[in-house]
């Protein structure tokens, strides 16, 4: 008997776990996150006894914080997706897993499947990261960190979810454009570059913003419900937070499909 | 023990746009013997086998392991052990662990990882990454995958590429050995002579369509048979033959008999009581009906 969905999601975790890409990625992550959690935490922390004191309220102040695991973090899962498919391609080792598993369909949702549950464990990491410093230096500075909160802990909840999300977008990607060049080319220039521009671009216009809430790192910035972005354009009433996760999860969605009937259905040789 | 079903292949068909690299190709391959799959480069063997695999669509025709398309096969390692030319795997994965996602995504047990390494002499190597390993080591790798499943049915293309001598004999040992066990072994090759001391059956392929069945003596259509034959006392050996009417030369390992089957000479030296130290029937027929087959200029 075939092992099918269930052994395409062993054989998927089993290839994360083999290779180094996941823990290296993993601890630039936490760094990073840690560094502008922290950055930020100091910044504003430092700031709230000064005369030009924050237009935030402090109250908002811890999960601004912690809400770089997202906000800066989510670069990561994208690309880890994204390389867990196009580095198939590279290899050439969609050979010997369409051999194992000729029903390609289930390989890739077992892949999917896999990246969500990884990207979940980077946005662990990234809370981790975020939390964990920032916690200690706003309360070093005499600011609650909210860590009794419901609503903190509601937001790490949906934190998780956004970063699992955004693995499976990166799936999406690597299917639909399947050279790794490219793929991690238009993760970082989007990422970085493209989306913050468009959607500071969008703002000043009201059309535009409405459009801009669909982005897909504005919608992620829904789901987790604080961003430095929102922060900044004063909180606009955006998109809920489930309507933010329905619109990551169409974008993971619609690109898998694409890429399932284009670049995984090919001809592999 | 698993036995081996047929692949048959029915006017199968593949076109590249403008170029047609394989066409209409119909034949059976039988269980347990070993068949050669040759052609000169760019000939088609690597598409055929890949559309056999399920791996490449054919434009049209269909191949199958006894009637059943790879794709639709119920556990298709268990069934079709493949391994293809392509180095096809992660360089930062060991050996082990790339030979366990693929046992995990077909659900074969635990041990089938370390037992294939086994099988193919790469016990003590599976923990190093596999980008490290030598073109032979890799090769060796490819077949441990296809024979993960233990499988009834081996589809290789180009297995002996890259083996060292004991390399060579070893892999023609071993599926000799599997073809005497009932299961159906596929090779292909692009020499004749690599693949001529293992095969049982040929198919010739050349611009991709079929040009010669059989098997590999059919191959041998010279009518100048040679033997090879060596004994202590050469003179003596020389001229018993020449006295039975045969045209010899003297070559540096032995006497040359032209126009003769080993056979006839063996028999001919043991009544005139000189013992033989070699003999051996020479086929200079095969290489050169190969590429007469193939056409001269051959390749591409
Ligand atoms: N993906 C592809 N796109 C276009 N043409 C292709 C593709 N794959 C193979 N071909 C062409 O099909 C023909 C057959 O190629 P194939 O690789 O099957 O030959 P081969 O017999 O395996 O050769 P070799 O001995 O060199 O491995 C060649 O002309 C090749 O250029
Ligand atoms: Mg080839």
């Amino acid at each position: 008997m075939s092992a099918g969905y269930l052994g395409a999601v062993r054989s998927e975790f089993t290839k994360v776990r083999t290779t180094r890409l996941w823990w290296v990625l993993l601890v630039i992550m936490a760094a990073y996150v840690a560094l502008c959690a922290g950055g930020m935490a100091a910044i504003l922390g430092g700031l709230g006894g000064g005369a030009n004191g924050p237009a935030i309220p402090e109250a908002q102040l811890p999960l601004l914080v912690y809400s770089f695991a997202t906000s800066v973090g989510y670069v990561f899962p994208v690309l880890f997706g994204a390389l867990a498919v196009t580095s198939e391609f590279r290899f050439q080792s969609l050979t010997p897993t369409f051999l194992a598993n000729p029903r390609r369909g289930i390989v890739l949702g077992g892949k999917a499947t896999t990246l969500l549950v990884v990207g979940a464990v980077f946005g662990v990491v990234a809370l981790i990261a975020s939390i964990g410093l920032g916690a200690s230096l706003l309360a070093a500075f005499g600011i609650d960190p909210l860590l009794g909160e419901p609503d903190t802990w509601a937001f790490v909840g949906r934190s998780i979810l956004a970063m699992a999300l955004w693995s499976a977008i990166g799936v999406g990607l690597g299917v639909l454009v399947p050279s790794q060049v490219a793929a991690i080319v238009i993760v970082l220039a989007f990422t970085q570059f493209v989306e913050p521009l468009l959607r500071l671009a969008a703002s000043f216009t009201d059309w535009s913003a409405q459009v801009a809430q669909f982005l897909p790192g504005a919608a992620s910035d829904a789901l987790v419900g604080a961003s430095i972005y929102t922060a900044m354009s004063g909180g606009s009433a955006g998109l809920d937070w489930w309507q933010g996760g329905l619109v990551l999860v169409a974008y993971a969605a619609i690109a898998t499909l694409i890429g399932f009937f284009t670049s995984w259905r090919r001809d592999v040789s | 023990m698993p036995t081996g079903v047929p692949i048959e292949f029915s006017g199968l068909t593949k076109t590249f746009g403008q170029v047609s690299a394989v066409s209409d190709l119909t034949f059976t391959v039988e269980p347990g013997q070993v068949t050669g799959f040759l052609g000169p480069n760019g000939a088609g063997k690597t598409t055929s086998l890949r559309m056999l695999l399920g791996l490449v669509r054919p434009t049209s025709g269909t191949a199958t392991f006894g009637g059943t398309a790879y794709a639709k096969l119920d556990s298709p390692l268990q069934t079709v052990g493949a391994s293809l030319e392509a180095a096809s795997f992660h360089p930062g994965r060991s050996a082990r662990n790339h030979l366990a996602v693929y046992a995990q995504s077909a659900g074969l047990p635990k041990t089938a990882p370390d037992a294939a390494l086994e099988k193919v002499g790469l016990s003590g190597y599976g923990d190093r990454r596999v980008g490290g390993y030598s073109l032979g080591m890799r090769q060796r790798l490819g077949l441990a995958f296809a024979l993960l499943g233990d499988p009834g049915v081996l589809v290789l293309d180009e297995p002996i590429n890259g083996l060292d001598p004991e390399g060579i004999k070893w892999i023609r040992l071993l599926l000799r050995a599997m073809a005497a066990e009932g299961r159906t072994v596929l090779i292909s090759s692009h020499l004749l002579s690599e693949v001529q001391q293992t095969v049982d059956d040929v198919i010739i392929i050349s611009h991709g369509t079929l040009v010669h069945r059989g098997e590999l003596s059919s191959l041998d259509t010279s009518d100048t048979k040679q033997v090879q034959v060596n004994a202590e006392d050469r003179d003596r050996l020389a001229a018993v033959l020449v006295d039975a009417g045969y045209q010899v030369s003297n070559l540096r390992s032995g006497v040359l008999v032209e126009n003769a089957d080993a056979a006839t000479i063996g028999r001919l030296a043991f009544e005139a009581g000189i013992p033989l130290t070699g003999l051996s029937q020479k086929r200079t027929g095969l290489e050169e009906s190969f590429l007469t087959l193939v056409g001269e200029e051959g390749s591409l």
